[in-house]
């Protein structure tokens, strides 16, 4: 009942022209109130209505600094996952296209890349998508509302369209699922103003040119990739290590495959200022921390992928007692996605210590939405989840990486069977395979059941996929042993895997 | 060098001795080596009636790694295509050089032919380049190249000498057909090409040539994919028709000869010299009906089935029971022969499925069961399988027909979709061609029976769905477990349509 009195207290102070009215009976205007329409927020709000709730979602892109907006559907959509793995593949493109030639195929004349053709295609894709998200939630009977959400209370969710005009929902339950957006490091000098970060790139009209890709987190790795690939001028610049959080021998071997694909590394350089010179070019000087000195390049583009975080403070969320977590600004969650405030929930990108990953979030989404509607009770299990980085050479991996193998179950408690393995498609094609490897690690005793899986190859994504599933039913390294391989293919090499790390042999898959 | 004839752990020769040098024959003497023994294997294959030369290392080594190339080659092919609509230039089309992949893809067979001996040696397994007949029951006869001949004694023999390509048995079949084996030796394009033959291989070539700018035209003798999902058949059939390739239904090949164009060219000398000049052949054909039909080819390709090469092995000698229908050796759950130390394994076997990851598979327990104290038999259930065709298709476990008539229709639920890869977007392909599902019977947990995926890597992405049913999957757990984004296989992890179901079957949103 306080409840019900603060929020009508604050429903009168408010300048709204669309108020909806609560009666005193307690009844909402919907059931479900989903504040963010991302990969999430989507799942959620639509399991939701399936099981009969009146749900309405609320999605606004707050434009980027640059300017860059997008439509429904959120990151993954928009600015992450679908455009970057397109332009992956307009990379690999290139490579198949070079490859082509030691098959046979004639191909006559220099090969170039046009950038506007490529952009235009994958950003007609990303529209027609936002197209099908908004027609999916018509279809799904889910209320879409284009405008800016914050929460006012357990029940109240304010809406702000472009226009300024305000509305006011009331909701048994709310969901915050508005996921987090990319970092700008605020205190270089010209970063704000000259930089781009993910939110762009996608969406540019024209080609970033020579561009450095300062950050060394998948994103950063992912992006240089793709701009080597198609031919364009890239370097990284790393404050430490590469795909911090990753297993390292993996991220070493992901890098390994950069630099000699063609990216340019600057390891252990750190960013001073960016400046803006009279031919439109940018100048960054940065300092190398091994020595300490200075150095100065200019660039057409600096794409800044220094870490990604929610917008917290603009849903209203630290007025609300709703506990955030300091450092990163994410929200604090019980294992059923709830908040600190009763029937406030949260979950994809924007719930501390979760995965950053779409699959995790529509799978939270929809374990939620039952759970909310009573259907079940059954919590998400974050555990073993699978995922790939996208870069030239893909790394796949599910479970433990072995530093944290190591670390829980003590070197001696583990054993790390490894290879080192040659695609045969690389083979005709004269192509290097240096770093094609893979690694399970396991558990030393009985059975040796597998705590982690790590795979560098064509189509890691792929190959990792069915693994993740053996995770999820027990698989042990025995298992393997009794597995059949599918000839010819990379994933074989998986079930073969013999050499441990223990013995000191070569691991070099040789022999048909 | 000859190989020692000297003390081994016992009073014969060799601990181990193996007749044929394929990937089952390999696997089982690396295995064997490798725990100690002293191990010999033979390896002598007769060319291909055509004259083409093979290498040690079996129809693996000599067909599975050019069925990849070849694969390869069509795909990049298509690949060239799509860059275009990723923003590519190419100023002319893309045309393809015959010759030029030959002689790639024959550099590479010998370069890995090479390293298959590099590592028997390495491992301590002695090589024969000979052929091996059972003269006793433990004393092989090898006969080399040249026609020597040595007897060498073992304790346990292993009979790993797989098939090879069937000829119909038609007047110029021999003469003027080539066989899988044949393809890539060819040193001029087949041109115009009649691929005889259902089979995956045959549909493969076919699927390879077409991907190449080659017209090709398969008769389906006698069956679409025999053994195969029926309805996943079909889909592949489909697709290729889309892609180009033309089909012929409900005749069989009675003749093939030369045309008189190319009896000419023989007379004037004009032809080449090399064994495979390209020919016009005529083919003649008759329907189902009793109607005979007539058509010309440059090339006509003879894939429809393959026969175990046990015949002069002297397994009647020493006693190793054949089955009548197939010829294939007999053998029980141990893989062991009608005679209890002489082994069979790989495609020479009877009633087993035949792939070369089996065979390495079957070939490394042995050795384990044999040499390692290890019990654990060959699972001949669940054995993977993958075609090479336009859109690959892998599967594993049982078809839907299979699952029917094992469990009953109504114990059987099969859960299926429609699938669009992400990287199809752009080219704007079919969204009703990739195409996943999971057979699970009811009763016992939901458990999944069979697992079938068609589209771009099936074979990459189904291998650890394999090692999962190993560990007994359920529907259940392939629910639970989380989907890579974006990615094809993660579309296994979420289906929720069954075929009870009857819905249409559209392609579900990405994302």
């Amino acid at each position: 009942m306080a409840a019900l009195f603060r929020g009508r207290h604050r429903w009168k102070r408010t300048n709204s022209l669309h108020v909806l009215t609560r009666n005193l009976t307690g009844n909402y205007d919907y059931d479900l109130v989903v504040v963010g329409g991302g990969s999430g927020g989507l799942a959620c709000s639509k399991e939701a209505a399936q099981l009969g709730q009146k749900v309405a979602v609320l999605d606004y892109v707050e434009p980027s600094v640059q300017g860059t907006r997008w439509g429904l559907g959120g990151t993954c959509v928009n600015v992450g996952c679908i455009p970057k793995k397109l332009m992956h593949q307009a990379a690999l493109l290139g490579t198949a296209v070079r490859d082509a030639q030691k098959y046979g195929w004639t191909i006559s004349g220099p090969v170039c890349h046009d950038w506007a053709t490529m952009a235009e295609a994958i950003q007609n894709h990303v529209r027609s998508l936002n197209w099908g998200h908004r027609v999916q939630l018509q279809d799904k009977k889910v209320k879409y509302l284009n405008i800016r959400g914050s929460v006012v209370d357990e029940h109240t969710v304010r809406g702000l369209t472009t226009a300024g005009k305000e509305m006011i929902l009331t909701a048994k339950n709310i969901v915050i699922a508005t996921g987090g957006r990319p970092k700008y490091p605020t205190e270089i000098p010209g970063a704000v103003e000259h930089g781009i970060t993910s939110d762009d790139i996608f969406w540019l009209k024209k080609s970033p040119g020579k561009t450095l890709v300062v950050g060394a987190s998948y994103v950063a790795l992912e992006c240089a990739g793709f701009l080597t690939g198609i031919g364009l001028d890239t370097t990284v610049m790393v404050r430490s290590i590469a795909l911090r959080g990753f297993d390292q021998q993996m991220a070493g071997l992901v890098t390994d495959y950069m630099d000699a694909y063609g990216t340019k590394f600057a390891w252990k350089c750190v960013p001073k200022r960016v400046d803006k010179l009279s031919s439109g070019a940018l100048q960054v000087t940065w300092t190398d921390t091994r020595t300490g000195s200075e150095h100065e390049d200019t660039y057409d583009s600096v794409l800044w992928a220094v870490g990604r975080a929610p917008e917290t403070r603009a849903l209203g969320l630290d007025r609300l007692g709703v506990q955030l977590k300091q450092e990163t600004g994410k929200i604090i969650l019980g294992s059923d996605e709830s908040t600190s405030v009763p029937n406030i929930y949260a979950f994809g990108d924007i719930g501390e210590g979760r995965p950053e990953l779409t699959p995790t979030a529509i799978k939270a989404g929809k374990l939620l939405a039952r759970r909310l509607t009573g259907h079940s009770s059954e919590l998400m299990n974050y555990d073993n989840v699978a995922t790939t980085v996208f870069t030239p050479l893909e790394y796949g991996c599910v479970g433990l990486s072995e530093e944290e193998a190591e670390k829980r179950h003590g070197k001696d408690g583990i054993e790390v069977y490894h290879a080192f393995y040659r695609p045969l498609e690389f083979i005709v094609a004269e192509r290097n395979a240096s770093q094609c490897y893979l690694k399970v690690v396991c558990e030393r005793r009985g059975q040796q059941k597998i705590l982690g899986l790590h795979f560098t190859g064509p189509n890691a994504g792929e190959v990792t996929q069915g693994f993740a599933l053996g995770l999820q039913c027990g698989a042990t390294y025995h298992h393997l042993l009794q597995t059949v391989g599918i000839h010819p293919t990379c994933a074989e090499e998986v079930i073969k895997v013999s050499v441990t790390k223990r013995s000191g042999l070569d691991a070099t898959v040789t022999g048909c | 060098m000859d190989p020692p004839t000297g003390p081994s752990l016992g009073p014969y020769d060799y601990d181990l001795l193996v007749i044929g040098g394929g990937s089952g024959g390999l696997a089982v003497a690396k295995e064997a080596a490798g725990l100690r023994r002293k191990v010999l294997i033979l390896d002598l294959v007769a060319p291909s009636l055509r004259g083409t030369e093979r290498e040690l290392g079996g129809s693996s080594l000599n067909m599975d790694s050019i069925r990849k190339f070849l694969q390869q080659a069509s795909l990049l092919g298509k690949a060239i295509q799509d860059s275009q609509k990723y923003g590519w230039s190419l100023k002319e089309e893309a045309s393809h050089g015959w010759s030029e992949l030959v002689e790639a893809v024959q550099e590479q067979v010998k370069t890995r032919s090479m390293e298959v001996k590099r590592e028997l040696k390495s491992c301590g397994v002695f090589y024969l380049g000979a052929r091996g007949e059972l003269v006793g029951p433990n004393t092989v006869e090898a006969t080399d190249v040249n026609g020597r001949k040595r007897r060498l004694t073992a304790e346990t023999v292993v009979i790993a000498t797989g098939d090879r390509p069937q000829y119909l048995g038609v007047p110029g079949d021999r003469e003027h057909c080539l066989t899988s084996e044949d393809l890539l030796s060819l040193l001029h394009p087949p041109g115009r090409t009649l691929v005889v033959g259902g089979s995956a291989e045959g549909l493969e070539c076919a699927g390879f040539l077409c991907g190449l700018g080659l017209p090709v035209t398969v008769m389906l003798q006698p069956d679409l994919l025999p053994g195969f999902d029926r309805k996943t058949a079909q889909k592949i059939e489909n697709h290729m028709i889309v892609s180009g390739v033309d089909f012929l239904y409900h005749c069989s090949l009675t003749k093939v000869e030369q045309t008189e164009a190319c009896r000419e060219d023989v007379v004037s000398g004009e032809s080449a010299t090399t064994p495979q000049e390209v020919s016009r052949l005529r083919v003649t054909t008759i329907s189902q009906e009793g109607q005979t039909k007539q058509e010309d080819f440059d090339t006509v390709l003879l894939t429809i089935g393959r026969k175990a090469f046990t015949s002069g092995i002297g397994l009647e000698r020493v006693g190793v029971q054949c089955s009548q229908s197939t010829g294939r050796i007999l053998v029980n759950e141990s893989d062991q022969t009608s005679v209890d130390h002489i082994y069979a394994i790989g495609s020479v076997q009877h009633g087993r499925p035949s792939t070369t990851g089996l065979s390495v598979h079957a070939g490394t327990l042995l050795a384990r069961r044999l040499y390692g104290g290890d019990g654990i038999l060959c699972d001949y259930t669940n054995v993977p399988t993958v075609v090479l065709t336009p859109l690959e298709y892998a599967a594993c476990g049982l078809s839907e027909e299979k699952a029917n008539l094992t469990f009953g229709e109504d114990s059987v639920e099969v859960y299926h979709s429609y699938y669009w890869p992400l990287e199809w977007a752009l080219p704007a392909r079919n969204k009703n061609s990739c195409y996943v599902k999971a057979i699970c019977h009811i009763p016992d947990h939901d458990r999944v029976v069979g697992v079938h995926v068609m589209g771009p890597n099936a074979g990459d992405i189904l291998q650890g769905f394999v090692a999962a049913m190993k560990c007994g999957l359920t529907k259940q757990q392939l629910d639970a477990t989380v989907g890579i984004h974006p990615g094809s296989a993660q579309v296994l992890s979420s289906l929720t349509q069954t075929q009870r179901m009857s819905e249409a079957l559209l392609m579900r949103g990405n994302c």
